[in-house]
């Protein structure tokens, strides 16, 4: 029988080997699908437990904190955002039912200070409680303050401010806002506002045309590729005819032979036409490229996958970008139109790249990682996105930038006593469904830079389905972003 | 052979300081610093181990070192996750064990010659079969989630199963003792199947009936599944025909499915088994919620007194891992303690088999082997019906594992089970060390 007795005990160790396996399985292998079920509370109720770490603006304004209720076992923590709207977004929210966004959702491992297996084991044995890290964000709640105030004057849309030598998000505004305290009772009916959309961060996810905000990169990329110089002059007449159809400028003006300074000061569309014929496709792209186009903006917001938070600016046919080899009508993109589509992050990094003498900085919200401790455990080391102009083309933009604003169509931008650098940006988007379908909707834009010499600060402004134009109700609004900033330094 | 027992009370040592750690755990996280009571606790453990092992030196001097400190390995652990769970709980757990170790020391005093039981082999099964219809019967009978598996009687409550499956090894051991030759020998092939002779299938068919009856009548398919297992693996070891256990496995397959679709309990075992997500918050709860609390527990889990089981700020009190402290016991181990702690629970049910089937190897005479060879197979069984339920490799049953499942029949039973493989191998490794022994050995039909 001892055979028999042998062979049954191989049957039991293959038994046990089995259960092994299946215990492998739904603990380790099969763990992160598990937990991402729908029907599966537990992860949701066992971070309840935590106490989130807080979230608070530059000046130490609290963004989000955690309050605890009950007590014991029963001990759990709900989110309070104690600036309501004011930070919606980009911070987001978090709720153990509603799930989170934005930056709660990207900073979430920091936030309930989720560390190694192993040093968590140590926390079990020396008996602490797991417990969250601060976050100190780059947020300026004044300026915060005043781009809402001043968006919710001129309609929806976005405000970007970012600090050209650092790339640190001064400012992130969208509007319509949300207030993130009241996502747990009425994230449905914020969901179903397809008018106001107050769930969108226009900012990261706002995907309008760019209009004439875009000469600025059909400039550099003239400028980077030898194509011109400052001193060239190229014939702008009143009409081109491209494609077909003729390309215009305003009131069908004709500027005659003029060089970069002229042309953008009073943004001629037919001299920046050409200059993107003469550029070509594959030199127009890879400036774009450079200045962050085609890619997803390497900022601190959930930016991978299908639940991606930040949209890519490009050509766009239906859902997918254009490439370099794809037709397009090169004179209408080199003036912002054709299917160009551009978030206001974007272009704010490409007014931060020409501040920060060609250097596009990688754009972060958050600023250092502080545990409950007191010590700060992370510090944003600012990091070069890429080289996207020369020193001396972003001199050269710089100069033609400011004619614009002193002289030209962005008036409206100028700070008493502060040189500023930028761009007006007026899309024509008629029949827009958004906007009501009106026939004299456009798509405003301002972006640029102060203090031209020295820059301090780069901000976008785009205000969508206004009847006016991006002199008028845009760069109002970038002063007053940037003097709040300017004074505030 | 006082060298086995020196190894005994060596192998207690990590046993009392496991248990210590355990509480100590237990403490830190309830109460964020450590009470001494967790060395006190720990204390009275390895006080009543050491009394067993002063007991088993005595008694028992020549028994296998390792069960005894297994097992109270097991029971510390169970210790200290029931305590975890609930610290009332856990005091009536102690005093299971303290009367399980009682039946322990009653079981090794009187039955010293375990052969007698050989003489009531068919009293002991009848009396088990019987005890089995108990929890039908009105007033004192107790239905579990559709089961019908406890008895209560006043205050006292407990599991006729736990004791059916010794009684029926016992039966088991003693008829194939007797009649394995003939049934080796009298096999005959029919249409290319070996089948047992005519005149031993019908006890044969009478298990096989009891499992059946117990699954429809009791329905208990855990305490089914793990007889009739038993059954198959003591007659495998008695005739070596492989064949029979074949014939075994489609009979109990073939009456498991006919009942699954006609007993609506069984059906709906099986039908929470396959489709655990049709039902997520009704049928499937408790073994979604089983595989939920695994998953959250990785490689190395959440650390003692860690996980979560209730959910929090629910009134009354919603269970977040109904049955934590019996049925789902194995997945809260997953929760806190991760894979390693679950595989090291189920290495020692593994080494306890092990030692078991090591009596089972040295015992010199039949009922002895294959009394020794049921005993371990039966408890490796049961460990493996539910642990096996709570990680969907079969259905989930309410089978207790074995010395860390709260329960006091199954404590108790478990006891008497060791009592048992403990006097036989004091026996058989007495025979092995005396010459003399192993030539009366040669004698008894091993």
């Amino acid at each position: 029988m001892n055979r028999q007795i042998v062979k049954l005990f191989a049957f039991i160790v293959v038994l046990f080997g089995v259960l092994v396996g299946f215990t492998s399985y739904w603990s380790v292998f099969d763990a992160k699908a598990l937990k991402e079920k729908e029907v599966n509370r537990r992860p949701l109720l066992e971070a309840q437990q935590i106490r989130r770490g807080r979230i608070l603006a530059a000046d130490g304004t609290v963004i989000a904190k955690s309050i605890g209720k009950g007590k014991g076992a029963e001990k759990r923590y709900v989110r309070r955002y104690p600036e309501g709207s004011l930070f919606g977004h980009p911070i987001g929210y978090s709720f153990v039912s509603q799930g989170d966004s934005e930056f709660e959702r990207f900073h979430n491992e920091e936030l309930v200070g989720e560390e190694s297996e192993f040093s968590s084991i140590l926390d079990q044995i020396l008996g602490h409680a797991q417990e969250g890290n601060d976050i100190v964000t780059n947020l300026d709640t004044e300026a915060q303050r005043v781009a809402l105030a001043d968006l919710e004057e001129a309609g929806f849309g976005a405000v970007v401010a970012i600090e050209p030598s650092t790339g640190e998000i001064k400012a992130m505004v969208s509007n319509a806002p949300y207030d993130p305290n009241r996502v747990p009772y009425e994230l449905k009916k914020l969901n179903l506002n397809t008018i106001e959309t107050p769930l969108l961060n226009r900012a990261t996810q706002g995907l309008y045309p760019p209009g004439s905000t875009f000469k600025v990169v059909t400039a550099a990329a003239g400028l980077e590729s030898g194509v011109i110089t400052p001193e060239t002059t190229i014939n702008a007449p009143g009409s081109l005819e491209v494609e077909g159809t003729p390309l215009q400028n305003d009131f069908n003006e004709d500027f005659g032979p003029i060089s970069l300074d002229t042309a953008l000061t009073n943004s001629v569309n037919t001299w920046f036409g050409q200059l993107g014929q003469q550029v070509g496709q594959d030199q127009l792209f890879e400036t774009m490229e450079k200045f962050g186009f085609n890619s997803t903006p390497a900022i601190d917001l959930p930016n991978q996958g299908p639940e991606s938070e930040v949209a890519q600016s490009g050509i766009y046919e239906e859902e997918h970008l254009l490439h370099r080899n794809d037709p397009v009508d090169l004179a209408r993109v080199a003036i912002g139109q054709e299917r160009l589509l551009a978030t206001p992050l974007q272009m704010a990094e490409v007014a931060a790249a020409i501040a920060n003498g060609g250097k596009l900085m990688k754009p972060q919200i958050w600023n250092r990682v502080i545990d409950p401790d007191g010590r700060v455990v992370d510090k944003l080391d600012p990091s070069v996105y890429s080289e996207a102009v020369s020193a001396q083309t972003a001199e050269e933009l710089t100069t033609a930038m400011e004619g614009v604003v002193s002289e030209g169509t962005g008036t409206n931008a100028a700070i008493s006593g502060v040189p500023v650098a930028g761009k007006t940006g007026t899309a024509e988007t008629p029949g827009n469904e958004a906007c009501g379908g009106g026939e004299n909707e456009n798509q405003a834009w301002f972006m640029g830079f102060a203090p031209a010499d020295e820059p301090k600060i780069a901000i976008a402004a785009s205000v969508e389905c206004t009847e006016q134009f991006g002199n008028d109700v845009a760069a109002p609004i970038f002063r007053d972003v940037a003097e709040t900033i300017l004074n505030g330094e | 052979m006082t060298a086995a027992r020196n190894r005994e009370l060596l192998a207690l040592v990590p046993v009392a300081v496991l248990l210590t750690a355990g509480f100590a755990g237990v403490f830190a996280q309830e109460n964020a610093q450590l009470g001494n009571l967790s060395l006190i606790y720990g204390a009275y453990f390895l006080a009543i181990c050491i009394a067993t092992h002063i007991f088993l030196r005595i008694r028992l001097p020549n028994a296998d070192p390792y069960l005894f400190p297994l097992m109270a390995t097991l029971t510390a652990f169970g210790f200290v996750m029931i305590y975890r769970i609930d610290e009332t709980l856990a005091r009536d757990q102690a005093n299971w064990f303290v009367l399980g170790l009682i039946l322990f020391a009653l079981t090794v005093y009187f039955l010293r010659d375990y052969e007698v039981l050989e003489r009531y082999r068919y009293t002991i099964a009848i009396g088990g079969l019987l005890v089995l219809l108990a929890p039908r019967l009105p007033g004192i009978g107790q239905q579990v989630n559709g089961a019908y598996l406890g008895v209560k009687i006043g205050p006292l409550a407990f599991q006729p199963a736990e004791f059916t499956k010794l009684a029926i090894v016992v039966f088991l051991a003693s008829y194939l003792r007797e009649h394995r030759e003939v049934m080796i020998v009298g096999a005959r092939r029919v249409l290319g199947v070996t089948l047992p002779p005519l005149k031993h299938f019908g006890p044969m068919l009478v298990v096989w009936g009891a499992s059946m009856f117990m699954l429809v009548f009791i329905r208990d398919l855990g305490s089914s599944l793990m007889f009739f297992a038993a059954f198959l693996a003591l007659l495998y070891v008695a005739t070596g025909r492989f064949s029979f256990v074949v014939i075994g496995m489609v009979m109990f397959f073939l009456g498991a499915w006919f009942f699954a679709a006609t007993v609506p309990h069984v059906h709906d075992r099986v039908e929470i088994w396959l489709h655990p997500y049709n039902e997520p918050q009704g049928n499937g709860y408790q073994i979604l919620q089983s595989i939920f609390a695994q998953a959250d527990g990785g490689l190395f889990g959440k650390g003692f007194g860690q996980s979560l089981l209730i959910i929090p700020g629910s009134h009354p009190p919603a269970q977040l891992l109904p049955a934590a402290e019996t049925d789902t016991i194995y997945s809260l181990i997953v929760n806190e303690l991760g894979l390693f702690g679950a595989c090291g629970v189920i290495l020692v049910y593994l080494l306890i088999t092990a030692r078991g089937f090591k009596v089972a190897l040295l015992a010199s005479d039949g009922f002895s082997k294959l009394l020794a060879t049921g005993l371990t197979a039966v408890f490796a069984i049961q460990a493996f019906v539910i642990i096996g339920g709570v990680t969907r490799v079969i259905p989930l049953t309410g089978v207790t594992l074995p010395f860390i499942s709260y329960g006091g029949s199954s404590i108790v039973a478990n006891f008497v089970l060791l009592a048992l493989l403990l006097l036989i191998s004091d026996r058989a490794r007495r025979e092995a060390a005396e010459p003399a022994g192993r030539m009366a050995a040669l004698g008894s039909p091993a």
